[in-house]
């Protein structure tokens, strides 16, 4: 009953979020004018500043948002460490190495599908090479090597880029430590299908294991007399989290805290239990980061702030709150 | 003839490729209904024993077979139907009620988004009945005392209504009164046809409640058969590599072990 009161107002938040990001903007538009072009009517300014430019842009933030959340909240469950999030296995370091060698390179604009794939492809990377120190002789997958290898691949990746920006010129580092805060800025019809893809059937896939990994989350060895495949369970939870942080990073850049926080703020209001925690951290997730991205564009306007410093703004005073509560 | 519920073969176990075994040439039955210990001391295989038994752990040679089918060939979630295991260590990451842990004894026999029916929560209910922590169920798991924590993980075994229960060392660290209680609760549930695996440190108690002992000794059967047959002073004490007498309990009548000082 909790869990449905919890949904229901997560999905409403995340209605009010969208129609937010609709309104406002560099150019305010009214809500008349916003619904009369989501009407199929409105002027073709209006039609493009709201079709083209802001929806794009705020289904991007939903998809990657719940992505993120979503792929958090699984991370924690099969690391069963609530530090745990998207990024853990060298995701954010590869992708980050990735776009910073494209950006170097001056590549970065001959072509729109270079810097998110070198960054998809450095997060891949990164997945490969922990996955392979991770699979022990036995051909078990050992989560606290798996955690390690993350950290340590993380930093490797962290030393290519250091190495990459110490060469570069200062207008390239200025581009690429703004990739690397994050931003939906590059949101376009393309983008956010490319993300839909890999997203939403992998958070389909992730609920459905919601009940394995209530068992991971307890216990390898009690998840295995409780009837789960565990080397199976696992291997396709982290593959399947880590393509969806790897999507999401690729087309944002590196957004913290949405995958730490929103996890922990719906178990502190529902529980542990994963067939509500994923799909309420989905919704939640999804409305926070569109949210953010709003924040994002209008706080300085018309400077944009990184989201990754809006989400540690919002994310963390908030997180902190719940603690406190959860506390007394 | 029905086969035995538990039984192996020529069962060893080595962690590594190349390492030591550390089960050698293990082969037991374990009779429908029994209460059955495993005995030995720290390191002899016991908790091995257990996982191999449950097909956690791969045999290097042998085999072990659970209703006579080769573990390996069941599936997980058949054998969670059919065995019931509380292993030696448990650990909640994040919190949980009782009562939703012990609904995990009913995952084995719900689909993936199946919710619970009205016949999961009689069995839940039943199982925290049974082990009386009913009034532990709106509890956070990470609240409890560890003879509490055990009393629910027995009853979240007993919630997968098994046909038999594996435990390894499930009163290890509790005092008498919990101790007891369990030892109680498996001994009921062996005279009600559950067969019951226990791993214990306690001779004393296993010799009490236990129908059949196994003693391992680095890895191999040092002795198997009646607590009569396998409590011999001599067996004991090369074992455990310390002097032993074994006198009877004046009360229980079983016997019992006495660790004696050196000279």
């Amino acid at each position: 009953m909790k869990g449905w009161g919890a949904g229901a107002a997560l999905l409403a938040a995340l209605v009010l979020a969208l129609l937010l990001s609709l309104r406002f903007g560099a150019e305010g538009l009214g809500t008349a004018r916003v619904l009369g072009v989501l009407t199929g009517e409105g002027s073709a300014t209006d039609r493009f500043i709201v079709l083209d430019l802001r929806l794009p842009r705020a289904l991007l933030a939903v998809l990657v948002g719940g992505g993120l959340a979503l792929s958090g909240a699984v991370f924690q469950a099969l690391l069963r460490n609530p530090l745990a999030e998207p990024y853990i296995l060298g995701i954010s370091g590869g992708a980050a190495a990735g776009a910073v060698l494209v950006l170097a390179l001056g590549l970065a604009g001959s072509a729109s599908w270079f810097l998110p794939g070198a960054a998809f492809g450095g997060a891949l990377l990164a997945i490969a090479l922990v996955f392979g120190v991770a699979v022990s002789a036995d051909r078990r997958l050992d989560v606290r090597v798996l955690l390690l290898s993350g950290v340590v691949v993380g930093a490797f990746f962290s030393a290519c880029i250091a190495l990459i920006l110490s060469l570069a010129e200062a207008a390239t580092v200025r581009s690429a430590v703004l990739w690397m805060m994050g931003s939906l800025a590059g949101a376009t019809w393309r983008s956010v299908g490319i993300v839909a893809v890999y997203t939403l059937p992998a958070a389909l896939l992730l609920i459905a294991l919601a009940r394995p990994l209530n068992l991971m989350a307890i216990g390898e060895e009690t998840a295995g007399y409780l009837g789960t495949d565990v080397e199976p369970v696992k291997r396709l939870a982290y593959g399947v989290a880590s393509f969806v942080a790897a999507a999401g990073v690729a087309f944002a850049g590196v957004i913290g805290f949405v995958g730490l926080i929103i996890p922990h703020a719906i178990r502190l209001v529902i529980g542990s239990d994963h067939r509500l925690l994923l799909p309420l951290s989905f919704l939640a997730g999804a409305a926070f980061l569109t949210l953010a991205d709003l924040a994002a564009r209008v706080a300085l306007r018309p400077v944009e702030v990184p989201i990754g410093v809006i989400t540690a703004f919002i994310g963390v005073p908030f997180f902190l709150l719940l603690l406190r509560r959860s506390l007394r | 003839m029905s086969s035995p519920a538990f039984h192996t073969k020529e069962l060893s176990v080595r962690y590594r490729p190349g390492g030591p075994l550390v089960l050698d040439r293990v082969s037991i039955a374990v009779p429908r209904g029994s209460l059955y210990a495993v005995l030995g001391p720290n390191g002899s295989g016991k908790s091995t024993l257990m996982k191999a038994l449950l097909g956690q752990v791969p045999p290097a040679r042998g085999a072990a077979f659970i209703d006579g089918r080769p573990v390996q060939a069941w599936k997980r979630r058949d054998l969670a139907r059919w065995v019931g295991a509380v292993s030696q260590h448990e650990e909640t990451s994040f919190p949980l009620t009782v009562r939703s842990l012990v609904e995990m004894g009913r995952y084995p026999h719900l689909g993936p988004l199946q919710p619970m029916g009205s016949r999961d929560h009689e069995a839940v209910e039943a199982a925290l009945t049974r082990c009386a922590a009913l009034d532990l169920a709106e509890r956070f798991v990470d609240t409890l005392s560890g003879g509490e924590f055990q009393r629910v993980r027995i009853a979240r075994a007993l919630a997968q209504e098994p046909v038999a229960l594996a435990l390894d060392e499930p009163t290890s660290s509790l005092d008498i009164r919990h101790e007891m209680g369990i030892l109680e609760l498996l001994r009921d549930s062996a005279r009600e046809g559950i067969t019951v695996f226990l791993v214990t440190h306690h001779l004393n108690l296993a010799a009490r409640y236990a129908d059949r002992v196994l003693l391992l000794d680095r890895g191999r059967v040092a002795a198997e058969g009646s607590v009569e047959e396998v409590y011999r002073a001599e067996v004991l004490a090369s074992v455990y590599e310390w002097p032993v007498a074994v006198a009877h309990d004046p009360l229980s009548a079983a016997p019992m072990v006495t660790p004696l000082s050196p000279r």
